[in-house]
């Protein structure tokens, strides 16, 4: 089913007071595919994660999501948690949100709460100790350990997340929004202060999550070689509008970006370009 | 309607009182971001030190109101002050780094200790003071014979708080201390890098709030014509409630968040109940924070994800 | 020039002498101020009404001389223990003796708790205390749900102990039904009234959250003191009938207790009963929320408290995240304020003020939040120094105030200062307090 589209932004628009942030975007995200939103600094791109992912109410526009099974879902119009519940959109965070007082374990315990809150009979069931709670419980372990295993963190299962190292924080945040089981994976920045050799390994996981999961993957990123490498699609933006979308390679010739990201005007990054190759 | 007039004039120097014990809470909630719970037996700190003061005074053998009055003003606004300096070093500032619960948990308990230390220092009985400032003026009589007053004392607690605040607000917008306290409420760190010294600012920003408290604690003895040891308590979440209202953080908002409580408990008192009307204060603080947090002048805050 | 650098060393270290007292008789002079009017000088309300006073100067002497002395004591000991603090002082056998305590602590104090009646028998005044510590245990338990667990700063729990204790109580008198009965009814209204608190402060944070709650518990109050026809107002309600053993009265009669076992009648056997009735009550406390941390209601509310945003974002609903905590906070108040209204057999609206609440939460910050035994702990050493004061009645709150403070300077995070995670794959280590959120609400 490659080629569908998963995530439908239609017209975005957000304005906070007097300032809009988002103006008119549209584009599309592919199913199973890794969908990159690039820009500089203050684009917007992180605006119109929250947009999706419920943080934000949007000004206007529209925001569809599509399942496997063809049922569409208003995102525009949802609650930040009924987004990642119904909706089985999953997000990551800039600045790392995990659980720190928690172990990795129990971080990845909180992601599966709802399939487990059902299985315990919404607490009542489990409180009395009924077997179908203890499966789903095992269970649910087997999903974490599972995801520990993939990101090489299985001997700090037991430590606090607060205290594992930058890059392992990073890769547990990705596990446990992968918990969820969710259907599309918004990440924001997850190779931030990653150095070259976590970024490699983050980009082999996003690509196995892609590959082997069949999920959808939407991330913001600023690490050009992750964009470059693991994306299908790309979708620049700067100053809350679209100026650029296509594969890798379309993008990285186009004019328009390169004069985004240096801060020219177009014509010039245009002969700068041509005069250089 | 002359009813309503008197209500309507009973109802603003009240919310005067409460105004300047509100400004002293918003100004501490803008600058290190706590509720000092501690903030409204400081008032009735104030409260005792002016009544003492009086007692002294006048067994002293002054007679001249006026001087009186400034004597009173002034040392209980300069005691009073050093009341909220002492505490903001003993239990708040070493906890200023610590996390979000311990100074509330500091001021909860240096309140109790407010309230014991007057109630073990001067007993646990209401101290009544006679009528100090006596006389008024009458305003209209009705023909059923309903009299609008304006007593001296309203006129003076009101003239007061105008000079206050006139005072008040050219000192936070016009000299160096009014702008480092500007600085702090922004971003402690970057003042701090600039120059401005943190906890002297700090300090100053605690020793105002004292020192407007006990001119409300003063007002209040002469209004009312007594003190308790218990008085802050209830003083102070009206005092709160009316700094939320305003819009936490902002001086005119908490002015005019006195007002309109000072208003809401007189006429509550007066049309429908007077055994409710700490209940209607309380209830104004649960709906506005529900529904307007930012209160009247307040900024929206957008939260950042 | 390493001799003179010597010096300065030497110098700082000790901080010399001039400079000690100097500090102290600053301090001093600052004392003197402070106190001399409300100490010098004390007024009180003539039989006439006119206000007199007379001084006190020895007093204010003597307390500034505890100022000046205190502060030099305090300085020479900053110096001592130094900048790293206590824990230098405290050799590490020690410290690993008292962790092996640790581990066995809380089943011993458990056999304790079983054999205390059994022990001081005939000593009603220890039964007296040990029944009040044990219903501020489970008030304690049951506030760490909301406080603890879920880092919702709660200040007005007394609320929720007043409805269950005044439920209870009208209840019994107006209807004349049994402990029994009520005992659920009352925790099942205090959940509502925990659901009904709940909604309004959904949105607020930390300090607002606080507030809002500390006036809620205020508004049940007035609303109790002035809904006599209901409630009795400041008179409250008395012959609040005393719990029966399921049915059969403990009381003198032929077909009370002591008849039925064919033993003497002593009224001992009432406390007896009352005692391991409040054990019992926080007994279950504490069994269901050990069983709900590990279940995944228990698990969201501690992810609650480390980052809502996060949890949002994870498909949590965090309005009924909250709401439940709450709820069953507010139930375990109910009991506990149920449990309290037959054991006075008269309640009033002084038992239910703001210090209640303050105390309660004292017992859980103190026990370092989240953790079981250290709420015990912290309740037994609170309302022990509180009956050891009993004395100094006056001075009580003031002690109190007092020792919240220098608590939360010295320790904020509680005794026990770590956190047991409620699923582990090899190995259940403790989580350093450093690393727990406190929650913002």
């Amino acid at each position: 089913m490659s080629g569908e589209t998963i995530l439908s932004v239609d017209r975005l628009t957000m304005r906070f007071g007097g300032i809009v942030a988002v103006q008119d975007l549209s584009f599309a995200a592919e199913r199973k595919k890794i969908t990159a939103l690039i820009g500089p600094n203050g684009a917007g791109k992180t605006t119109v994660f929250n947009c999706i992912t419920g943080f934000y109410k949007p000004s206007g526009g529209a925001i569809r999501l599509t399942h496997d099974d063809g049922r569409q879902i208003a995102l525009e119009r949802l609650n930040d948690f009924r987004i990642a519940k119904q909706a089985k959109v999953a997000r990551t965070f800039q600045n790392i949100r995990l659980f720190p007082g928690m172990t990795a374990l129990e971080n990845l315990m909180v992601a599966q709460h709802n399939t487990l809150m059902r299985a315990s009979g919404f607490t009542f069931l489990g409180l009395i100790g009924v077997p179908t709670y203890r499966d789903a419980e095992k269970q649910a372990i087997a999903l974490a350990t599972d995801w520990l295993k993939r990101i090489n963190l299985l001997d700090r299962a037991d430590d606090a997340a607060g205290n594992l190292a930058y890059g392992d924080q990073r890769r547990l945040e990705i596990a446990r929004a992968m918990c969820t089981e969710p259907a599309l994976l918004c990440l924001d920045e997850p190779a931030a202060g990653l150095n070259a050799r976590e970024s490699a390994a983050l980009s082999e996981l996003l690509q196995s999550i892609r590959n082997e999961l069949g999920t959808s993957i939407l991330l913001i990123e600023h690490d050009m070689s992750v964009v470059m490498e693991i994306s299908d699609h790309i979708v620049v933006m700067d100053h809350g509008v679209k100026i650029a979308q296509g594969t890798p390679q379309e993008v990285r010739d186009d004019p328009k970006v390169i004069a985004a990201y240096l801060g020219t005007d177009e014509d010039e990054a245009a002969a700068v370009m041509e005069s250089g190759s | 309607m002359d009813y309503f007039a008197q209500q309507l004039i009973n109802g603003l120097v009240l919310g005067s009182i409460y105004g300047l014990i509100a400004i002293g809470y918003t100004m501490v909630y803008g600058i290190v971001g706590m509720i000092n719970f501690a903030h409204g037996d400081i008032f009735m700190i104030g409260g005792f030190i002016a009544l003492i003061t009086f007692l002294i005074l006048v067994s002293l053998g002054l007679t001249a109101i006026p001087v009186i009055l400034l004597v009173v003003l002034l040392v209980s606004m300069a005691i009073t002050a050093l009341y909220g300096w002492t505490i903001e070093r003993i239990a708040y500032r070493p906890l200023r780094h610590s996390f979000r619960l311990a100074p509330m948990l500091s001021a909860i308990g240096m309140s109790f200790v407010l309230t014991n230390y007057s109630q073990v220092a001067q007993g646990a009985r209401v101290k009544p003071i006679p009528p100090f400032i006596p006389g008024g003026h009458t305003l209209h009589e009705s023909p059923d014979g309903f009299v609008i007053q304006l007593s001296n004392i309203q006129i003076m607690v009101v003239l007061t708080t105008i000079v206050l605040l006139g005072i008040f607000t050219w000192l936070v917008s016009r000299t160096r201390l009014g702008r480092d306290m500007r600085a702090c409420e922004q971003d402690q760190t970057m003042a701090a890098l600039l120059g401005v010294d943190v906890d002297r600012t700090i300090s100053m920003t605690f020793v105002i709030g004292a020192a407007l408290a006990a001119v409300a604690g003063l007002m209040y003895l002469l209004y009312y014509g007594l003190v308790d040891f218990f008085m802050g308590f209830v003083a102070g979440i009206k005092a709160f409630t009316a700094a939320v209202l305003g819009g936490i953080g902002s001086l005119p908002g908490a002015m005019l968040g006195g007002l309109a409580i000072g208003l809401i408990e007189t006429f509550w008192s007066a049309y429908f109940s007077v055994e409710y009307k700490d209940v209607a204060a309380f209830s104004i603080l649960i709906v506005v924070l529900i529904f307007m947090p930012t209160g009247l002048l307040g900024r929206p805050e957008v939260e950042k994800v | 020039m390493t001799s003179s650098s010597h010096e300065t060393t030497t110098a700082s270290r000790t901080t010399g002498i001039p400079a000690l007292l100097k500090t102290a008789f600053i301090n001093a002079l600052i004392a003197l101020v402070l106190f001399s009017l409300m100490i010098g000088i004390r007024t009180e309300a003539g039989s006439d009404g006119q206000l007199t006073y007379w001084t006190r100067f020895g007093d204010l002497a003597s307390i500034v001389a505890a100022v000046f002395g205190g502060s030099i004591v305090i300085d020479l000991l900053r110096q001592w223990i130094g900048p790293t603090g206590a824990e230098k002082l405290v050799p590490a056998s020690v410290q690993s003796g008292m962790s092996f305590i640790g581990r066995y602590l809380a089943p011993a104090l458990l056999i304790f708790a079983l054999l205390v009646p059994v022990i001081f028998y005939n000593q009603r005044y220890i039964l007296d205390l040990a029944i009040l510590v044990l219903t501020y245990v489970m008030l304690g338990w049951g506030l760490n749900v909301v406080v603890g667990l879920a880092g919702l700063l709660d200040l007005g729990y007394v609320a929720f102990y007043a409805v269950g204790a005044y439920s209870y109580a009208l209840l019994a008198t107006n209807f004349g039904w049994s402990f029994w009965v009520c005992l659920p009814l009352a925790g099942i209204l205090a959940a509502f009234w925990g659901v009904l608190l709940g909604f309004p402060v959904l949105r607020l944070r930390g300090d607002y959250l606080a507030i809002v709650t500390l006036a809620f518990g205020e508004i049940i109050r007035l609303v109790i003191i002035n809904w006599q026809d209901l409630t009795g107002g400041p008179n409250g309600v008395s012959g609040i009938p005393r719990p029966s053993f399921f049915g059969i009265p403990l009381d003198n009669s032929d077909d009370g207790l002591a008849a039925k076992l064919g033993i003497e009648y002593s009224p001992t056997h009432r406390i007896v009963f009352l005692f391991y009735l409040i054990l019992a009550l926080a007994l279950l406390t504490n069994w269901v929320t050990i069983r709900l941390r590990r279940l995944p209601i228990g698990r969201a509310w501690e992810a609650l408290r480390e980052d809502e945003v996060a949890c949002r974002a994870l498909g949590i609903n965090t309005t009924t995240t909250k709401l439940t905590a709450f709820a069953t906070g507010a139930m375990f108040g109910g009991f506990a304020g149920a449990f309290f209204a037959t054991r006075q057999g008269f309640i009033s609206p002084e038992s239910f003020t703001f210090q209640e609440s303050a105390l309660v939460l004292a017992i859980v910050v103190l026990g370092g939040m989240g953790s079981q035994l250290g709420v015990a702990l912290a309740a037994l050493t609170m309302i022990g120094g509180f009956e050891l004061f009993r004395s100094l009645e006056t001075y009580r709150m003031l002690v109190f105030g007092m020792a919240m403070v220098l608590i939360m300077i010295w320790r904020p995070r509680g005794i026990i200062g770590h956190r047991a995670p409620t699923v582990f794959l090899t190995k259940a280590q403790a989580i350093s307090s450093d690393l727990v959120k406190e929650g913002h609400g």
